[in-house]
């Protein structure tokens, strides 16, 4: 139906005052989205159990089997698929959040203020995204223990991917819960969507010499183009023998093709401002 | 960010804009014709009350007029912006107290008005004092950097009717406010929304079921299935049932009410009795007796009350959902029965 917010006439004072007054919005969003997660302590601490539990199970599991190369195993591998594993993960919870706010209310008082469907879907994103990028941060803690070595500028660089990947991700869920009435259905859709979409990104398993009907889905994932840059600067920072690299392969080829890594973030970009558009439709939508 | 104050809000769309105009409002779910073309106007500074049962379309009505439901008919205009076309406008003058809660449990007292002030764009160098008013308002001052999850269903409410003035609104919605409060509290409710009105020409618009509620209204819309049935003051609606209500409670009410009506008395069929809106009911009590032509146990006389204006124009009783508040003799009349 009609899309709410458009802009009145130019003579309104407020106006002039809209871009501060979103930014003011975007702000307090964004506040209150680390406030919860603050004091949702146990959310935090849950939330690093699967991951940890994954990369220790499968790390060291695989590990045996797949065997080291050039001093480089499974382990070292998969680490930084795991710390997207907890982005990826922490992003979609938090948009998760919407459907209670639903539930619970809140999004009514914030749906019926004058402020753009735009700010708060903004300010929603980036709080969540800021959410997943501390917990992915915080798994770096692991890093010596698995035998990845940590420089400032790689850690820059994994911050930096986090972010992009976490506001795609948040974006994704802000969309998915715009469209989802009731907390059952948000359950549905991350168990057909989220987990698939995590296992089938080269998060947990390297993307060549996979059988060909699995390359192609991993291939249209976009998570995997958010994925392996995050690989890629991780492995970069490491000294790794010539064969470890061949073993351990990073990159996405798409028919003999390698995907340069500024497309896969730019894929990433394109993903997150799809479903940010989506996001921002579906909230201004009336009944 | 360059901090400015807010400048007072424009001025309405055009000169002589009523505060709320209405006309043939109608919203349809499917099958359901929720609100069936209703048209009312509210001027500023009115408090202008919509009673009506579960159902009759209350809160519908609200959403419409907030912007948050899209009519499938009619139209409406908040300080003459109209609800579909000038959204933000519209949002921008009113505060909306919702029917169900929509506080952030686990945000303080402080910070769920704070978010508020943020998203009505309350200049920065107000906000504090705004929300240490509005917490002092509803007693919850020494409630304020308490988890709202901590509080009682009614120190709840009452927050959320601080939020909704926080910001001084044109126009305050009130959803059923004073569901869940304490005979004092909704006392105090009333104090502050009618000092809002007085001091800052607040015009308020409010749906309840509660008859006393509604008297505290300068218009009263009684609104039923969709339709508003009757709209005046409180005064005048009991004025056109007649001056006396003369309720009978019988052997046998279908008998009675039929005879009656045989007589040529105005009645009404209640749950469980029997009512004459009659000129002088002391006087004519003997020959209604006499008219009901069965036994009756008790006959109760007393000047109309609005629950006898909707039951006239409706047919059927509000019956007081939950309890609390200062309770009528009429009222008491009835729960006894119950
Ligand atoms: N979103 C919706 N979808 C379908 N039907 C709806 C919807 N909202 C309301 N209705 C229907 O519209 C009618 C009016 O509902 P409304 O909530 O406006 O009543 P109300 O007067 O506020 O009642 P109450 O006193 O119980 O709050 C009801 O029959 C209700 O079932
Ligand atoms: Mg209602």
């Amino acid at each position: 139906m009609s899309v709410t917010s458009t802009t009145a006439a130019p003579t309104h004072p407020q106006h002039h005052l809209a871009a501060s007054s979103d930014l003011r919005t975007i702000g307090m969003v964004w506040r209150r989205e680390l406030i919860r997660f603050v004091r949702t302590r146990t959310r935090i601490l849950t939330s690093f159990v699967q991951p940890i539990l994954f990369l220790f199970v499968l790390g060291y599991g695989m590990s045996s089997l797949v065997g080291t190369t050039g001093g480089f195993d499974f382990k070292k591998f998969v680490f930084p698929g795991i710390v997207a594993m907890t982005v990826v993960t922490t992003a979609i919870f938090s948009a998760i959040s919407i459907v209670w706010d639903r539930e619970f209310g809140f999004l009514r008082e914030m749906l019926v203020a004058p402020v753009s469907r735009g700010a708060l879907v903004i300010g929603k994103t980036l709080g969540g995204a800021s959410v997943a990028t501390v917990q992915g941060t915080i798994m770096l803690a692991l890093a010596p223990l698995i035998g990845v070595h940590l420089t400032p500028l790689l850690v820059l660089e994994v911050i930096g991917l986090e972010m992009l990947m976490a506001s795609a991700l948040t974006a994704f869920g802000v969309f998915v819960a715009s469209r989802i009435q009731r907390m059952e259905g948000f359950q549905v859709v991350m168990q057909l969507v989220l987990f698939p979409m995590i296992f089938l990104s080269g998060a947990l398993f390297p993307l060549s010499g996979i059988p060909a009907w699995l390359a192609v889905i991993t291939r249209i994932n976009p998570l995997t183009y958010a994925v392996d840059p995050l690989r890629h600067v991780v492995f970069a920072a490491q000294n790794m023998p010539a064969a470890a690299v061949a073993r351990f392969e990073t990159g996405v080829t798409i028919f003999g093709y390698l995907v340069p890594l500024y497309l896969e973030i730019v894929i990433v970009l394109v993903f997150l401002v799809v479903f940010l558009s989506l996001a921002i439709v579906g909230f201004s939508k009336k009944d | 960010m360059i901090e400015q104050e807010r400048s007072p809000l424009p001025p309405a769309a055009h000169e002589g804009a009523h505060a709320i105009e209405v006309d043939n409002l109608a919203k349809r779910y499917g099958e359901v014709e929720a609100v069936k073309g209703v048209s009312f106007t509210v001027e500023h500074g009115e408090v202008f009350a919509f009673l009506g049962p579960n159902g009759a379309g209350k809160t519908t009505t609200i959403r419409m007029l907030c912007t948050l439901t899209q009519p499938t008919g009619g139209r409406a205009s908040i300080d003459g912006y109209d609800v579909s076309t000038r959204a933000r406008d519209v949002r921008q003058r009113i505060g909306l107290v919702f029917q169900e809660q929509t506080l952030d449990q686990q945000l303080t007292a402080e910070e769920n008005l704070r978010f508020h002030a943020v998203l009505y764009g309350v200049p920065k160098s107000e906000v504090d004092a705004r929300i240490d008013r509005a917490l002092r308002m509803v007693q919850l001052i020494d409630r304020r950097s308490d988890l709202v999850s901590t509080f009682s269903g009614g120190m709840a409410r009452r927050l959320e009717i601080a939020r909704g003035m926080l910001h001084t609104p044109a126009v305050l919605f009130l959803d059923e406010p004073t569901i869940g409060l304490d005979p004092q509290t909704r006392a105090l409710m009333w104090e502050d929304v009618l000092r809002l009105r007085r001091e800052e020409g607040v015009t308020i618009f409010l749906t309840t079921h509660y008859m006393e509620e509604a008297e505290y209204a300068d218009r009263i819309a009684i609104i039923d299935q969709g339709k508003i049935v009757a709209l005046d003051t409180s005064g005048a609606l009991k004025r056109t049932i007649g001056a006396d209500t003369v309720e009978l409670a019988t052997g046998n009410d279908d008998l009675a009410a039929k005879n009656l009506e045989a007589a040529g008395f105005n009645i009404k069929r209640g749950d469980d009795e029997v009512v004459a809106f009659v000129e002088n009911g002391e006087a004519q009590v003997a020959s209604i007796i006499a008219a009901a032509g069965t036994p009756i146990r008790t006959v109760k006389v007393h000047r109309p009350t609005l629950e006898d204006v909707f039951l006239h124009y409706t047919g059927r009783q509000i019956r007081e959902g939950q309890g609390g508040g200062p309770t009528p003799p009429h009222f008491m009349h009835f729960a006894r029965r119950r």
